[in-house]
């Protein structure tokens, strides 16, 4: 390279990296390469030279050509990161402000408590029966093999209906039991239904709230018995509560519609004054169930001496309170926001087997 | 029903402990709720005597006792002032809790002087509300010997829930008889029970069963007994310690002596001061309007379904139930006549609910009396009251008779396996009969069974294997995992029976919470939303505040926005899914999902500011129900006419031809200021059972194939000046209609109405998608498509272009 172009290489170079903007470099890169730009013009001159001249003198200029074409490339570049940089700094948020409000729904802990026993049931066989909340005579009482003087029915603090012209007395369902009756009356079986749902009892108190919700099942077959009644509930304890080895005890009672009868408690412990389930020493009641009642199935048109099973009933505010902590019945229906965002499931929070049951 | 360990052990010759035997009684099915053991409660207190008590020397009102507790010299201080050298009293070590105050006891220095322990008083204890002084114990107490045995404290009392089946263990004698069955021990003889006394005169009383046919069966049988020359005083000490341990107060020999029987025997009795009955003893059924004030002190009216047991000058006593206060037995008394009935349990049921009476006799007359043990009770009795009280006792007046209770069940023996899932043989169950008392033949195969007659529950095959099973032990029944009918189990939930389920998490989602509210209400609230019908209203409600079946959601709703408002809960949402009622038929039943929002979108935040919630908020809420839901909401039909707890103007309802699937809007003014909210909130109510379910395809359900174009989709705008009548949704439709192969999608971007246009006219703005699926769009061809939209949207709508 001739000296004059080893100058004007030093010159253009050290304009390159003189250029402390991209603007400022487009300028040196239009006064060296664009159309009248320096090098350019050099370019020109060629065409007046000798062949020999030119060919030496060209692959100069070209060499000089694309050294300063890549260094304006490496500073374009480097200014160009720069200029991001500069930009970024400026475009700091304050991460730490709070996130635009999302919506905070939530899911009652009953359903989401019967959303688990119909998933749990459901695995084994049971599907979902329903029955109205406003009752009869016969599905609430008479066909439960409770007649009308029976103590049990006074027991049960049963909300009546004004009387009808026919001088029936509708009632409010003091249980889904009514429900089993409705089913037996439609079908044959093999039957295996659960029925959760709202009953009524006309007693309000800390532990007591004039409506609250059940879950009734019901299996009749021809052979299921009280081993299978253990098998069904014992199962259905430990996953319900989330616990592989709770002891699960069935002690005899009495109830009008099953014959033999039992109650069900599961272990826990209550040391140091806090509820605990599982293995403890201590029994905690949960549900009342036994073997339906031959007159039961008989006042339904299932003939007893064929078929036999097995129905249970258990009240949901006590499992989901024993579940998930809750220490007031009365809360439960009191809408109070604060409440059901403490106590509620997110609304995604489905519960399956599965994937998990509730979070 | 409570009883203690001794007395128990009066009827039940067993080496079992406490535990063990309440351990037994729970999986006999008598549950036992406590366990109350002073013995071992009270096991650190311990006699001790005083051997000094001086002046404390910084307090007047202490004594520095030094006490000989049997091992060592204590000194303590002393604050009662009946401490003093020389007596015995009860002493409280350092480290132990007093029960009655909960304190626990430190080794302390009480104004400069060492304490180390306490004398205690009977409130200390627990025992009563005695505080005036220190427990005194008589002289020959034996130093150190634990208090409760000396004051005969140590006998553990339980208390066993019965169910309403067992009336039989609402006697000492019944529970004993189950717990030597399940071989818990032997029963034994009671030397106070069988015996017999002569009538040494005849009784001047007579007793006269006077019922109507109809209700013969409420006083079958009616032992009397004159006792002339008792002496009427306290009871002797073991029989007012065994009433006070289950909750009793002992009040005279006379009165004792048939509480005794009641829980000794689940058998009870009455006695009457003779003296103060006039003529003989008439059992009868009260006439309306008669009193009696009874024995609770309260003055009953009576009515004609009661029985009464009656005397020449009216009712003195109410049958089964409680005594007369008149005919009482006093400390005076020296005539006795003893009553020993059956009294029929529902009428005795009745009698106690409708009057508000729970007594001892009622508890156990309505759950069944042993109808052989009339005479043994009133012969026991007899005896017991001569020999506490003296006297000469009448021949017995016996009214009525035993009435029949001798039936047969029959037990084929297989029925307890097949039921019960565990073997259990035929002659195991015939010995676990027998020792509950049963009769049983062995007839071929089967067992006949007479129940015995303290077991009015047995009446079926049923009945006679959850005896069997239950002495047997339901812990002794292996668990059988349930088997299943098929590898997959059908699905739980029906189509139908998903609605709720889908609701509900469609509604979570989009921020609202579920609330769970009573199904009655206010009868004013169910009447203000178009409910109320006299068939809806409860005969007997909580509380007037609860005594319609409600006919909307949405007044509890509402109810609830404005307590969580008032807390401060001021943006927000609820919603419920629920029944709500049209009458009393299971017809009038239907299943809604409503929801509330009140205030604004969002709470106050610094990116952006929230808007005052809309009716478009609640048609948003009642679309993504329905969408949820499976509802085909594309052919949704915006009607804009709702109930009248809507605001006239800003509601609808969305319906599908004429089916109203819902309604929306904002809450009416006036209903708003009703439930104290502010003006502005917005609701909704979905139907479910109005829901159309997706009609089951041949492909299932599978999806119309998706037909994606490669040709550039157009978007146009169009501007419309319609009338103010004019609803969006026509224009919306029309423009739909103008091209349905090329028209993808219309939107309305703007509604103005003001300056620039004529009065009574506004103008909406839509955008059109055109999408072609055979070829790119000409010029032309969109000009024409612009053409056809206008003019569907002028004829359909009587508007212009904007232009």
């Amino acid at each position: 390279m001739t000296d004059d172009l080893e100058r004007v290489r030093d010159d253009v170079l050290a304009a390159i990296s003189a250029a402390d903007s991209l603007a400022g470099l487009e300028a040196v890169r239009v006064a060296e390469l664009g159309r009248k730009g320096r090098i350019t013009g050099l370019m020109k001159t060629l065409a007046g030279l000798s062949p020999d001249e030119r060919r030496e003198k060209g692959a100069a200029l070209n060499r000089l050509r694309d050294q300063v074409a890549a260094a304006l490339e490496a500073r374009r570049e480097s200014l160009a990161r720069a200029e991001l940089e500069t930009r970024l700094r400026s475009e700091r948020v304050d991460i730490t402000l709070p996130h635009r409000p999302q919506p905070d729904g939530r899911i009652h802990p009953i359903s989401q408590t019967m959303d688990e026993l119909i998933d749990i049931f459901g695995e084994m066989g049971f599907s979902v029966a329903e029955g109205p909340d406003i009752e009869d005579d016969w599905h609430n009482f008479e066909a439960l093999n409770i007649p009308a003087e029976h103590p049990a029915r006074q027991e049960m603090d049963t909300f009546y209906l004004r009387e009808r012209p026919d001088g029936s007395r509708p009632v409010l369902r003091t249980h889904t039991s009514p429900v089993q009756i409705r089913t037996m009356e439609k079908m044959q079986p093999p039957i295996r239904i659960i029925a959760p749902g709202r009953t009524y009892r006309s007693d309000h108190d800390a532990t007591h709230s004039p409506m609250f919700h059940q879950v009734e099942g019901l299996l009749i077959d021809e052979s299921t018995h009280m081993g299978h009644l253990k098998g069904c509930l014992i199962e259905f304890c430990r996953a319900f509560f989330e616990v592989s080895d709770l002891p699960v005890r069935f002690r005899p009672s009495h109830f009008p519609f099953t014959e033999p009868s039992a109650e069900v408690d599961i272990g826990c412990s209550r040391e140091g004054g806090t509820l605990k389930i599982g293995s403890g020493g201590d029994w905690l009641e949960i549900l009342g169930c036994g073997m339906v009642h031959p007159k039961v199935l008989a006042n339904c048109g299932i003939d007893p001496t064929r078929y036999q099973g097995f129905a249970f009933g258990m009240g949901i505010e006590r499992i989901a309170m024993l579940k998930y902590g809750i220490p007031d019945l009365r809360t439960m229906y009191d809408s109070d926001l604060r409440w059901l965002r403490h106590y509620g499931f997110a609304a995604l929070d489905v519960p399956g087997l599965t994937g998990g049951l509730a979070r | 029903m409570k009883f203690t360990f001794s007395w128990l052990r009066d009827h039940l010759d067993t080496d079992a402990g406490l535990e063990e035997i309440a351990r037994a009684l729970t999986m006999l099915g008598l549950e036992v709720e406590a366990v109350h053991d002073r013995g071992k409660e009270l096991a650190p207190f311990t006699v001790a005597r005083v051997i000094s008590a001086e002046q404390h020397p910084n307090a007047d009102r202490l004594r520095v006792c030094v006490v000989d507790t049997g091992q060592e010299h204590v000194q303590v201080v002393c604050g009662a002032p009946n401490a003093r050298s020389g007596m015995m009293g009860v002493f409280a070590p350092a480290g132990v809790t007093v029960p009655g105050t909960g304190l626990f006891l430190k080794k302390s220095k009480i104004r400069g002087v060492e304490s180390n322990g306490m004398l205690v008083s009977e409130r200390e204890l627990g025992l009563s509300d005695e505080h005036e002084g220190i427990i005194e114990l008589p002289e020959d107490s034996p130093l150190g010997a634990p208090f409760a045995r000396v004051a005969g404290l140590d006998d553990p009392v339980i208390d066993v829930g019965l169910t309403p089946n067992r009336g039989d263990c609402a006697g000492v004698r019944g529970i004993a008889r189950d717990l030597a069955a399940a071989g818990y021990g032997s029963l034994k003889r009671v030397h106070h029970w069988g015996g017999e006394n002569k009538g040494a005169f005849e009784s001047p009383i007579r007793v006269h069963l006077e019922f109507p046919p109809e209700a013969r069966d409420a006083c079958p049988m009616f032992v009397g007994r004159y006792i002339r020359g008792v002496r009427n005083g306290p009871s002797p000490r073991w029989l007012r310690e065994r009433l006070k341990a289950v909750g009793l107060r002992p009040i005279s020999a006379l009165v004792d002596i048939t509480n005794y029987f009641t829980l000794d025997m689940a058998r009870p009795l009455h006695v009457f001061d003779a003296d103060r009955l006039t003529g003989d003893v008439v059992v009868r059924l009260a006439r309306s309007g008669e009193r009696l004030l009874a024995l609770d002190g309260r003055e009953y009216e009576l009515d004609d379904q009661i029985t009464v047991v009656a005397d020449g000058s009216g009712p003195q006593g109410l049958g089964g139930v409680i005594g007369g206060e008149a005919t009482g037995c006093t400390e005076e008394t020296t005539n006795v006549y003893l009553e020993c009935a059956l009294f029929d349990p529902l009428r005795t049921a009745a009698t106690g609910r409708k009057l508000g009476i729970v007594s001892d006799a009622r508890y156990r007359f309505e759950r069944g009396v042993d109808p052989t043990a009339v005479i043994p009770a009133m012969e026991a009795a007899t005896s017991m009251i001569l020999e506490l009280c003296g006297g000469e006792a009448s021949e017995p007046v016996i009214a009525g008779s035993e009435p029949q209770w001798r039936r047969e069940v029959e037990l084929r023996p297989e029925r307890v396996t097949q039921l019960g899932g565990v073997e259990v043989s035929a002659g195991e169950s015939e010995s676990i009969l027998r020792a509950l008392g049963f009769e049983v033949q062995t007839d071929g195969s089967a067992l006949r069974v007479v129940p015995p007659p303290w077991r009015p529950d047995i009446h079926g095959e049923a009945d006679l294997v959850e005896e069997v099973l239950r002495v047997f032990g339901y812990e002794k029944i292996p668990v059988v995992p349930l088997e299943r009918t098929s590898t997959l189990p059908p699905p739980p939930l029906s189509p139908v029976q998903t609605l709720p389920v889908k609701a509900r998490r469609t509604l979570a989602v989009r921020g609202l919470a579920e609330a769970k509210t009573f199904s009655f209400m206010a009868h004013a609230e169910a009447v203000r939303f178009g409910g109320g019908a006299p068939q809806l209203r409860l005969v007997n409600p909580i509380s007037a505040d609860l005594d319609t079946m409600r006919p909307s959601v949405l007044p509890n709703l509402l109810d609830a926005a404005r307590r969580n408002s008032d807390r401060g809960l001021a943006d927000a949402g609820l919603f419920e899914v629920g029944p709500q009622f049209t009458d009393a038929t299971p017809g009038g039943q239907s299943l809604v999902a409503a929801g509330v929002r009140w205030g604004k979108t969002a709470p106050k935040h610094w990116a952006e500011a929230a808007r005052p919630v809309d009716a478009f908020d609640a048609k948003a809420d009642a679309i993504a129900v329905l969408e949820g839901c499976g509802a085909p909401v594309a052919g949704l039909q915006a009607v804009p006419t709702a109930p009248n707890w809507y605001h006239p103007g800003r509601s609808g309802a969305l319906q599908l031809g004429d089916t109203v699937l819902a309604y929306f809007g904002q809450v009416h003014p006036s209903t708003a200021e009703a439930y104290d909210l502010d003006e502005g909130a917005v609701a909704f109510e979905v139907f479910l059972d109005a829901v159309p379910l997706p009609k089951a395809r041949a492909a299932g359900k599978a999806r119309a194939p998706l037909q994606l174009s490669p040709y550039q989709a157009v978007s146009r705008d169009f501007a419309f000046v319609v009338e103010d009548s004019v609803a969006a949704q026509s224009v919306m439709r029309a423009a739909r209609s103008a091209d349905r192969q090329l028209v993808s999608d219309v939107t309305v971007f703007d509604v103005y109405s003001g300056p620039g246009l004529p009065a009574g006219s506004k103008s909406i703005a839509i955008s059109v998608l055109l999408q072609p699926l055979h070829a790119t769009l000409t010029e032309a061809e969109i000009e024409a498509a612009s053409a056809k939209i206008v003019q569907a949207v002028e004829k359909a709508t009587g508007g212009t272009l904007r232009r």
